[in-house]
């Protein structure tokens, strides 16, 4: 039996070092870690995944801390895959979301497990993809999933779990900043964390207005003056009256939910939003298509990255790239012409595939 | 094809343990190695040795470092390496030893497994070396 075969085999056993060892695996793209991640994928599909998100300091990993010491408390397991930035230059990088992971400390059952990004070209989505299947294939109920929401890397990220969870600090800027594309479109779930600090009523007010915002310019719906009182807001699935109602068949209203991480308040009540969040995907259906966009976009970056791979190979056999880029350089072509160059080949490869 | 090219990176856990509760030494280890390209897990002050356990395992981290200043590494590192060996982590993990250990406690931590011991004065260049030097070919 290949090393592999048996640290497979430990992985769907429960032991916790074949786990670690197999996301190593993953991360160092080790020769046949491609076999092994197929072989998982006849063991996955029962775990929830969950991404948390939102700017450095909102509170992320406090608050997987307390998700994943309450998950446990009802007896479940929990996989949480944390996400830092490693340095461009060295490729270095401190991971320190571990640390506030106090709560659930000396419990195996909670499998942390930090990653940084290494690869490019989606390497890092692919890589957390593919430690969220490790993690299901275990065994572990809920996998959370916990990045920085800092751009592009960060969004393909989220992708990865079925619901996503954005947080947004108190006073984290005025309401031009929620107009602004990203992280705040992804959102399944707001979290308004550090709600005993002064601004979240005004930081849940905005949020609602860019929910409503969204809801009026989908179909003439909602209306109404705005104003809610706090005992509504925290009953987060009926805050917004008659129009959210309007609006249940027509799709998932984003939720707003208040909570300190630190004391643990609130967070019952997102528990209650995540799963209110997954009942809708599988009532409505958009489980499946969710499901089904996440896998086309694995074989697309899986693709992409072969590809890329023959290319730099195409490239390093005909002289290397900083001759071609010398090239440009002197004024004698430009990138266009010798992407053309080197892609002709290939396009008559294809011509013939197609002709045949 | 270089896709399935390695893309392996050094992965150490720095830890404090214990009761001490002075990590600058640490900040600066995990700063150094981070700039030598290694990926750095900091485990934060006052840690139990289980918790520094779950942490190497669960990491798979190639190198612990283990800093100490409260002179409890004699009970401390024991507890560390017998939990290592619980999860079959012991043999292929690298573990140092940083801080204030008197030279007549190095030869007893080693006997359990401490591949080098930095104390004080130690340059970070030695150390990232000895860590590129030994870090396990898994």
């Amino acid at each position: 039996m290949s090393s592999d075969e048996t640290v497979l085999e430990d992985l769907l056993e429960g032991k916790h070092r074949a786990l670690a060892r197999v996301i190593s695996k993953i991360e160092n793209r080790s020769p046949g870690y491609r076999d092994l991640v197929s072989e998982l994928y006849a063991h996955t599909g029962e775990a929830d995944v969950i991404g948390i998100t939102g700017s450095p300091g909102a509170g992320k990993s406090t608050l997987v801390d307390k998700l994943a010491e309450t998950y446990r408390e009802r007896g479940e397991t929990v996989g949480v895959i944390a996400i830092d930035p490693s340095s461009p230059f060295t490729g270095g990088a401190v991971l320190g979301d571990r640390i506030r992971m106090a709560s659930t400390v000396g419990d195996m059952d909670v499998f942390v497990r930090s990653m940084s990004a290494r690869g490019t070209l989606g390497g890092l989505s692919t890589a957390t993809a593919d430690a969220v299947k490790a993690m299901d294939a275990f065994g572990k109920d809920k996998i959370i999933i916990e990045t920085v929401g800092a751009g592009q890397n960060e969004i393909d990220i989220v992708r990865t779990a079925d619901t996503v969870a954005v947080l947004v600090p108190p006073g984290s800027g005025d309401e031009i900043q929620t107009l602004k594309a990203g992280i705040l479109e992804i959102a399944d779930v707001f979290v308004v964390n550090k709600a005993d600090r002064d601004g979240a009523d005004r930081t849940v007010q905005e949020l609602r207005d860019m929910i409503q915002l969204g809801n009026e310019s989908g179909f003439a719906a909602g209306g109404g003056d705005g104003h809610h009182s706090q005992e509504v807001i925290d009953a987060h699935d009926d805050w917004d009256g008659e129009s959210v109602e309007d609006e249940s068949d027509a799709g998932w209203t984003t939720p707003i939910v208040e909570t300190v991480a630190t004391s643990g308040e609130g967070i019952e009540t997102l528990l209650e939003a995540f799963h209110d969040h997954r009942t809708y995907l599988h009532d409505s259906g958009e489980h499946a298509e969710q499901v089904r966009q996440r896998y086309a976009e694995e074989i697309r970056t899986l693709l992409r990255e072969d590809i890329h791979a023959m290319l730099e190979e195409e490239l390093a056999d005909s002289g290397g790239i900083d001759a071609l880029a010398e090239r440009v350089r002197t004024g004698e072509t430009d990138p266009y012409a010798i992407a053309g160059e080197v892609l002709a080949p290939v396009d008559a490869c294809l011509e013939e595939l197609e002709t045949e | 094809m270089s896709s399935e090219q390695e893309q392996e990176s050094i992965r150490c856990l720095v830890a404090k343990v214990g009761l001490d509760g002075h990590d600058r030494g640490a900040h600066v280890i995990a700063r150094a190695f981070r700039d030598a390209g290694f990926e750095v897990i900091y485990s934060g002050l006052h840690k139990a040795p289980e918790e520094i356990v779950q942490a190497t395992v669960q990491e798979d981290v190639d190198v612990l470092g283990i800093s100490i200043l409260s002179g409890a590494h004699d009970t401390l590192v024991p507890k560390i390496m017998d939990g290592l060996a619980e999860y079959d982590a012991k043999n292929d993990t690298l573990v140092l030893a940083g801080g204030v250990i008197p030279d007549e406690d190095r030869e007893q931590l080693e006997e359990q497994g401490v591949s080098a011991i930095f104390g004080p004065g130690t340059s970070v260049e030695e150390t990232i070396e000895f860590v590129r030097e030994n870090a396990p070919e898994r």
